[in-house]
């Protein structure tokens, strides 16, 4: 499945035409760009090895910087890999934008969870805890963890406090609710895991994403066709946004 | 943080009056039957404002042939066509939840900057029909 590389911006909510109101997270995706292209032949396996955003270069092990440098490419905080049949269609150095997502697409969301620490059992399991009152002395506690001295062990995979977060969850099915390629931003429908600014994976689960022409921008002439095709209820938000931005 | 602004302010509409809690207000709303549009009409006291951008709301209570009926509407919402300030109120709070222990003659407000001496007659013309409205079920 392809996908692109995006940073998690935040929260807000978005009316439809109806008046319906839809709680969206707002994405920024791309600009990415492909780094390496993997083939069967030489790799095993075909995908495109994708980056996103601007590294420093002091901040960057030496064999990872001469691996952007010998293509003479700027350096990505963030380096992914997406198995796709298609990789020989794209070019070392193309850059897929977010324009290549249109509003009504499912994607797949993967992210690193926020951390909470070292949790007990309610909050981490979400099991249900003692009475409040009434002397009962047992209120957030694990309760029994096993039998006797058969089977004289826990079991495996037990319910008990421990680090919580801080782990990669994918949600799958989220839909895409309007696309901006001017600011390179998508609007998800629902909560995405993570902290604003944390990296984010998006995966289209439609098979024709990645043959989309919008998604790839060789130069700054295309882009400019590539903003068309878009439902209407973005379009013209885009064209005051685009005449704002002149204006400053 | 400057996108999701921008992303707000474009929904944010223009086009609404100024009005606070105790404020009499008109709601045209649309209403979509099929494939036709038509304008319905909520009128009564506005005993909420509830402030937030692009999500603020207010809620207003009227009543209805003797039942209260209260209505939130999101602020920004498309759904609503224009909004009317029937006539201003003087109260001394911003959430009149006490209104609704209320009823025909104490659930009146009296009126505040234009709306100040004339207001009270009218409103107590409409309170004697709800009263009459609340007799009559």
């Amino acid at each position: 499945m392809m996908g692109l590389l995006g940073k998690k911006i935040g929260m807000t909510q978005v009316f439809a035409e109806d008046g319906e109101l839809t709680a969206v997270t707002a994405v920024e995706v791309g600009p990415c760009t492909v780094v390496q292209k993997k083939a069967a032949e030489t790799d095993g396996y075909d995908a495109l090895q994708v980056g996103f955003g601007r590294a420093k270069a002091k901040r960057m092990p030496k064999a990872l910087r001469a691996h952007f440098e010998k293509k003479g490419l700027p350096l990505a905080t963030s380096l992914r890999e997406f198995r796709t049949v298609r990789a020989s269609e794209f070019a070392v150095g193309d850059e897929l934008v977010a324009a290549g997502f249109k509003a009504g697409d499912i994607v797949d969301v993967s992210g690193i969870t926020k951390g909470r620490g070292f949790q007990g059992v309610i909050k981490r399991h979400g099991k249900h805890g003692g009475p409040a009152a009434h002397g009962s002395d047992f209120h957030r506690r694990p309760g029994s963890i096993g039998m006797r001295t058969w089977p004289g062990r826990v079991p495996k995979n037990m319910k008990l406090p421990g680090h919580m977060g801080s782990v990669n969850r994918t949600i799958k099915g989220l839909k895409i609710v309007a696309v901006r390629p001017e600011d390179n931003v998508i609007l998800i429908k629902g909560a995405l895991p993570g902290c604003r600014g944390g990296m984010l994976v998006i995966k289209a689960t439609d098979e024709s994403f990645e043959t989309r022409p919008e998604l790839r921008r060789s130069g700054a002439k295309q882009q400019a066709p590539a903003a068309e095709p878009k439902t209407d209820a973005t379009a013209p938000a885009a064209a005051e946004t685009t005449a704002e931005n002149t204006k400053e | 943080m400057n996108i999701l602004e921008r992303i707000n302010n474009e929904q944010i509409r223009k086009d609404i009056p100024s009005f606070r809690a105790g404020d009499t207000l008109r709601v045209y709303c649309k209403i979509r039957e099929g494939d036709k549009e038509r304008l319905q009409l909520f009128e009564g006291v506005c005993i909420r404002r509830h402030r937030g951008g692009v999500s603020a709301s207010f809620t207003v209570r009227k009543n209805s042939y003797g039942v209260g009926v209260e209505r939130v509407f999101p602020l920004h919402s498309p759904l609503i066509d224009r909004i009317e300030v029937a006539s201003m109120g003087k109260v001394r709070r911003s959430r009149l939840y006490y209104l609704r222990k209320l009823s025909g003659k104490a659930a009146r407000i009296e009126g505040r900057g234009a709306f100040e001496a004339e207001e009270v007659a009218g409103e107590e013309s409409a309170e004697a029909k709800a009263d009459e409205a609340t007799t009559a079920s």
